[in-house]
């Protein structure tokens, strides 16, 4: 056990530890959790020299702002997120993708992503935490996780396990893409819809609403209407679902979402664009684009192959 | 028997065992599950039964919606498919303090209290699913004159271990947590153990379950024993 930590100054807005989530616990009422931008996350750790699977904090908006208590440890900030280092009277401005050594009373203040919404925190070596059922993720809904399920708090520690020796200092140049069209294939409820709702949905620009959360993503725009039922049995929910309720907003089930829902489901995501549909920030628009299975399982091929790439630059 | 079964997403497969909720269909749904859990499919990360649907989820790093197809095909030939329930008896107490709409349900069952308690502590459930919040289970059926809406406004809060009625179920809730069920009682036992690795969930699908009235005495005695 080191004797190093961070002093959590300033928690920000919807901070918390995850990892790669849970399986096989959907029958039971829990969901996968784990990180929001998967990609983000494998280079976080990557560059840090860890494994993969290593637990990283995760900020939403505004980050943390910590101050570290130890020898030294490298640490990283991935995604597109603005941030400030410390050290003595000295302040710099930080590189996402590049890593730094903090000694002790460095801070690192992490003032608020840029246009997007989730970025990681990963430090050469390992946090403690509790895992709950093989991962540490927290679900703030549900209570589960680490920190006793719950988001970081201004004032608390972060007791660091281990610290890696010997890392070097790393970075790459990469630039998270955006993406506005959000490509889907069909629901198992599809027909549930009038032809001219379908036509809204293929077509129609939908406004990402402030009330999204790791639980689910709301959009706002033309209503979806229902000829059959707007009400289905309870069934089980995935991940990139898109679920439509009474009131015809579609909402986008994201990685906390509840285990089972009687919504009828209009369509879900493709895999390939869950990483990038989780950064889309609440104001920005989106549009849905209908493609098939076999482009789906394709187009993630695709995406995996250029994560791998990235991951064996490192 | 499976009905269809088609894609939902790039990342799941939909199993339909038809549009009814019945025991029958659900119990289709459950062999399914524990088979699929027993031969461990490569890939498969999550299953989730419920009253007549099977998703199957899987890690499309590993595999695709055309193999694992191929596998449940394969499995829906196999016999070995035996539902696996325990029976349970789940102490229930229904002072006052507990049985937060009980009044309101004789109204709107036009039934006497005791009528109903004496119905639903006779009767033997079945777990259809759990879910929803960790571990709560959705048990059937209630006999037809004891069927009832939700409450037309949902509670904020619904303390832990209520005991519930919605139409043709009994739940129980194993957390607070908001909702909308009739409650009549409240059950001591710790339903869903979070501190538990393996099975924090004492009901399962497929399970049995007999409620048991207690005594307040009971109630508060149940858990120093």
């Amino acid at each position: 056990m080191s004797n190093s930590y961070f002093k959590v100054i300033r928690a920000g807005i919807n901070t918390t530890f995850q990892d790669k989530g849970r399986n096989n616990l959907y029958h039971i009422g829990i969901p996968f959790s784990g990180v929001m931008d998967n990609r983000n996350y494998l280079l976080a750790n990557k560059l840090v020299g860890n494994e993969l699977d290593l637990p990283v904090i995760e900020f939403a908006y505004q980050g943390p702002l910590l101050k570290f208590y130890g020898d030294k440890v490298n640490i990283v900030i991935t995604g597109d997120v603005v941030f400030k280092i410390r050290h003595n009277d000295k302040e710099i401005d930080g590189n996402c993708y590049e890593t730094y050594e903090l000694k002790n009373k460095d801070e690192i203040n992490i003032l608020s992503t840029n246009k997007s919404v989730y970025g990681y925190l990963a430090i050469s070596g390992s946090f403690d935490l509790k895992l709950q059922w093989g991962s540490c993720s927290i679900n703030t809904k549900a209570n589960i996780g680490s920190n006793d399920g719950k988001k970081l708090e201004n004032d608390q520690e972060i007791k660091i396990s281990k610290i890696n020796e010997n890392t070097n200092k790393k970075k790459i140049n990469y630039l998270n893409s955006k993406i506005e069209n959000i490509r889907i294939m069909k629901g198992t409820n599809f027909d549930y819809f009038s032809d001219e709702g379908k036509k809204i949905f293929l077509e129609k620009e939908y406004t990402v609403s402030k009330l999204s959360d790791r639980m689910g993503m709301r959009l706002e725009g033309s209503k979806i209407e229902n000829i059959v039922n707007t009400n289905i049995k309870s069934e089980g929910l995935l991940k990139g679902v898109i679920q439509v309720p009474a009131d015809g907003n579609p909402i986008i089930m994201l990685s906390d979402h509840g285990t089972i829902g009687g919504y009828p489901k209009i369509a879900v995501v493709a895999s390939v664009d869950y990483d990038r549909l989780v950064q889309i920030s609440p104001g920005s628009k989106i549009k849905f684009k209908e493609i098939e299975l076999s482009d789906a399982e394709t187009l993630f091929k695709l995406y995996e192959m250029e994560t791998q790439n990235l991951l064996s630059q490192i | 028997m499976i009905k269809n079964i088609s894609n939902l997403g790039d990342a799941a497969l939909y199993c339909d065992f038809g549009d009814e909720v019945n025991k029958e269909i659900n119990s289709d749904v459950i062999k399914y599950f524990n088979s699929i859990k027993k031969n461990k499919i490569k890939g498969v990360n999550n299953l989730t039964p419920s009253y007549n649907k099977l998703i199957i989820s899987y890690d499309l790093k590993v595999t695709n919606f055309r193999e694992i197809k191929q596998e449940i095909e394969k499995l829906s030939k196999s016999e070995d498919s035996k539902i696996i329930g325990k029976n349970l008896e789940i102490p229930v107490c229904c002072d006052k303090s507990f049985s937060l709409d009980l009044e309101r349900l004789e109204k709107k069952l036009n039934l006497k209290k005791k009528k109903i308690l004496e119905n639903f502590f006779n009767k033997e459930f079945f777990c259809y699913m759990t879910g929803f919040i960790a571990g709560m289970p959705f048990l059937g059926d209630l006999d037809e004159h004891m069927r009832a809406q939700r409450l037309e406004t949902p509670r904020v809060k619904v303390p832990k271990g209520s005991v519930g009625m919605t139409e043709q179920f009994a739940n129980i809730y194993t957390f607070e947590s908001p909702g909308g069920w009739n409650i009549i009682g409240n059950t001591p036992l710790e339903v869903f153990d979070s501190s538990k690795e393996t099975e924090p969930n004492l009901i399962n699908p497929g399970d049995t379950i007999k409620f048991k009235q207690i005594t307040l005495e009971e109630y508060i005695n149940y858990n120093e024993q």
